[in-house]
């Protein structure tokens, strides 16, 4: 009786752990099924749709799903193909920094494009040095588009994302505005929307993570690579509104980049000028290679042309003091 | 003295406490609850004009809601950890602390996240987190992680509340509302103290008392990797995890010794928190004290020494910028501890409850100077030109916001005194019968 007993108790241990481990699985392949329900759901809608027939570029008449159609003439994809990006493309930026002379319209033409106010940049411009000995140089930043992001890996709900095509981009519609992949990016790229603007509310525009716009309260944005020009065929705002041709873009995959005005072969250039990726050291492995600061085209002081409100942001670095004592700037 | 003469002359000793309402008790909840209310406004506003109104910018995303959050997160942790130790080893005196430690633990966890969830930029879309989890993201763990806790000590705390609750739903003589007896008669889900009952209770609250010293380690851990998983310089520390942990237990001792102190001096318990008690926190208080140190002293000591290019940077922004609080936070707040509980004569309950105070305001400062030097230090300098870009200062919505959740601590702690003796009253019989046994055998064994 006894032995039976505990028999009796044992099996019920066993089942009950049987049931938790039960449940538990239950729980996880619940969530799954439930996740890829819903990708189904999504596929399934633009199957049901209404076909209309198209001319096509090259002059064939096509016939597509009305879903498929978009609206907008700005937005040229729908939200899932930008999820997944250009296909067979590896995005790349190359900035000549022995060419920057500070002139800021990249970050004029970005903030234009952008629809950023005036103290949001997606490219800054820093004047920094590599060494206490060494001049400092001003320094284009966008976002790195690195290839192990952080921000990404932090991301609690997947807003930030990278692309096949190597961009890193945000869905403002997705982000929560926790802020983690902010202090996880060694590099400052990203920026927060603190409070509410009116532009947010111009809904003229459907918004695309391509786009950034209208930008949202309470969430992330940064530096996009300017996908939605990428589509079209044309160069970045910032590698376009450059004049000193400071800013090559380019597909890896193809080995190519340009600034508009010359076009290389990007290990070439990587190669013969001595390339280099910023913070190296810290495993981002980004996609914006720098080229050292040397035989400068333009010296330092050149680059204080501006506002004097953005000079001012310069003034704690010890080369520009010594430059306000001479007199130079 | 049979039990039930015994529950009674209890339920009489602790039942001013539970019935009486006096002028000052009033004004005590009407105060706590002003604070509330203003932080409530600060809550309203933050809403309507966003973060803006807040000190936090785009380099120091994270301000004093955060430093909130992981401060009432390791109280909670702390105090998880020692109600498992008290009640797994048996500890004889445990049972005059242990529902201050409990009611610590789960009213920590509860306000703790409630920070947390101040600091995110859309609460709109709080729901995305369990709608399109991540799993690769350390919040995603320290959702599940903290989530685990707070079931947890919920279930823990109750099981130790059912004794007392039997007790006071038997008490005919309690002069309390009805609903409250409804409610205590609901609550002690017909527990009748029989001996099988008592074993069980006994033996699931042994469990639970291992369960969450298990569960409060992971979800401090975990909160300690979302700093430690990134790479900022300040945060990118392998110690970072064991470190939070010491530096959690030190801060939640801190509280607990100052709680007893509280409630000594205003319920004069001296009956049962005896000095003994303090002295016991007190020489905890001293080994976390060496411990937390130590770490201390490792963590900026190997930054110092091996002194690389951000890491010097970063001390500089602390020694510039946040002397005094450095100074406090890991000097002061350490030392004097450690000098009050060190020397035998100091070691009085004035004296202890100081040296807590101390460890508790230290640690806050700490946890400041982790979080925000760390963000004002980034890689790559900071050159703009708006000085709240630049240095943060925390807002009045955020202070305001930060009194309320001490304040809605304090309030909570306040009404569930209200509805349960803080000490224990099924422990203490239980305490009396063990030490009679032990008579009684040693008497048998004389015969």
């Amino acid at each position: 009786m006894k032995i039976n007993n505990t028999e009796k108790k044992a099996t019920n241990r066993r089942k009950f752990l049987k049931l938790g481990l039960m449940s538990s699985v239950t729980v996880v392949a619940g969530t799954s099924i439930f996740s890829n329900l819903r990708s189904e759901e999504e596929k399934e809608k633009t199957i049901t749709g209404e076909k209309v027939r198209l001319l096509t570029p090259e002059g064939k008449i096509v016939e597509v799903y009305e879903e498929n159609i978009n609206k907008y003439p700005e937005a040229l994809i729908t939200p899932i193909e930008s999820k997944i990006g250009i296909p067979n493309r590896k995005f790349v930026m190359v900035i000549d920094l022995a060419k920057c002379k500070n002139a800021r319209k990249c970050v004029e033409r970005c903030q234009v494009a952008h629809k950023l106010d005036k103290h949001q940049e997606f490219i800054k411009i820093q004047l920094i040095s590599n060494n206490e000995e060494g001049q400092p140089y001003w320094f284009p930043k966008p976002c790195f588009h690195c290839d192990e992001p952080p921000c990404v890996t932090v991301c609690p709900t997947g807003a930030t994302f990278k692309r096949d095509d190597g961009i890193v981009l945000i869905d403002n519609t997705r982000c929560i505005g926790c802020k983690f992949c902010i202090t996880s990016c060694p590099y400052s790229a990203r920026q927060f929307n603190w409070g509410h603007e009116d532009k947010f509310d111009d809904k003229s525009q459907p918004y695309s993570p391509e786009t950034g716009i209208p930008a949202a309260e309470g969430t992330v944005m940064k530096c996009d690579f300017c996908p939605d020009l990428l589509r079209q065929g044309e160069l970045p705002h910032c590698a376009k509104s450059c004049p000193m041709g400071v800013i090559y873009f380019g597909d890896k995959n193809e080995d190519i980049v340009t600034n508009g005005e010359e076009t290389v072969r990007f290990s070439q250039l990587i190669n013969d000028r001595g390339g280099y990726r910023h913070l190296e050291h810290l495993g981002t492995k980004p996609n914006v290679y720098y080229l050292p600061a040397v035989n400068r085209q333009f010296p330092l002081e050149r680059g204080f042309d501006i506002e004097e409100d953005i000079k001012e942001r310069y003034k704690d670095v010890p080369y520009v003091q010594e430059l306000k004592k001479q007199g130079k700037i | 003295m049979d039990v039930i003469t015994r529950k009674k002359t209890l339920v009489k000793e602790f039942s001013p406490m539970l019935e009486k309402n006096s002028s000052l008790f009033r004004l005590w909840i009407g105060a706590l609850v002003a604070i509330i209310l203003v932080g409530l406004y600060a809550f309203v506003l933050q809403v309507i004009n966003g973060h803006e109104i807040t000190g936090m910018r785009d380099n120091v995303v994270w301000g004093i809601y955060i430093i909130n959050f992981i401060f009432f997160v390791g109280i909670s942790y702390s105090g998880a950890f020692i109600a498992g130790i008290l009640h797994f080893f048996e500890t004889p005196w445990k049972n005059s602390v242990l529902r201050i430690v409990e009611i610590t633990t789960i009213l920590s966890i509860i306000v703790g996240p409630i920070f947390i969830l101040l600091c995110i930029g859309r609460l709109d879309r709080l729901h995305y987190l369990f709608i399109y989890p991540r799993i690769q993201s350390p919040i995603t763990w320290d959702i599940i992680a903290i989530l685990t806790d707070i079931i947890g000590c919920f279930i823990y705390l109750y099981l130790t509340f059912i004794p007392d609750l039997a007790i006071l739903r038997d008490s005919k003589e309690l002069k309390v509302p009805e609903w409250r007896k409804k409610l205590y008669t609901f609550l002690a889900i017909g527990y009748q103290d029989t001996p099988t009952q008592r074993k069980r209770l006994h033996k699931i609250i042994k469990t639970m008392s291992a369960m969450i010293i298990a569960m409060a380690i992971v979800a401090y851990t975990v909160l300690a990797w979302i700093f430690s998983l990134t790479l900022q310089p300040g945060w990118n520390s392998s110690i970072f995890a064991p470190y939070f942990i010491i530096a959690g237990l030190y801060s939640g001792v801190g509280v607990i010794i100052i709680a007893m102190y509280l409630i000594r001096k205003i319920f004069k318990l001296e009956k049962h928190i005896k000095k003994s008690h303090f002295i016991g926190a007190g020489i905890f208080l001293l080994v976390l004290a060496l411990l937390f140190g130590y770490f201390t002293f490792s963590e900026y000591f190997a930054r110092w020494f091996s002194h690389k290019t951000t890491d010097n940077q970063l001390l500089d922004t602390m020694f510039n910028n946040y002397f005094w609080e450095f100074i406090f936070a890991n000097y002061i707040g350490v030392i004097i501890p450690i000098i009050i509980l060190f020397f035998k004569k100091l070691r009085t309950i004035k004296l202890i409850t100081f040296a807590a105070v101390i460890a508790v305001l230290g640690l806050w400062l700490n946890r400041y100077l982790i979080v925000v030097p760390t963000l004002e230090t980034p890689y790559l300098p900071i050159q703009d030109t708006r000085p709240e870009f630049i240095y943060y200062t925390a807002t009045w919505i955020e202070w305001a916001l930060s009194f309320a959740g001490i304040a809605a601590f304090f309030l909570f702690f306040t009404l569930l005194i209200k509805f349960i003796p803080i000490i224990p009253m099924s422990g203490i019989i239980e305490q009396e019968f063990a030490s009679r046994n032990k008579k009684d055998k040693i008497a048998e064994n004389q015969e």
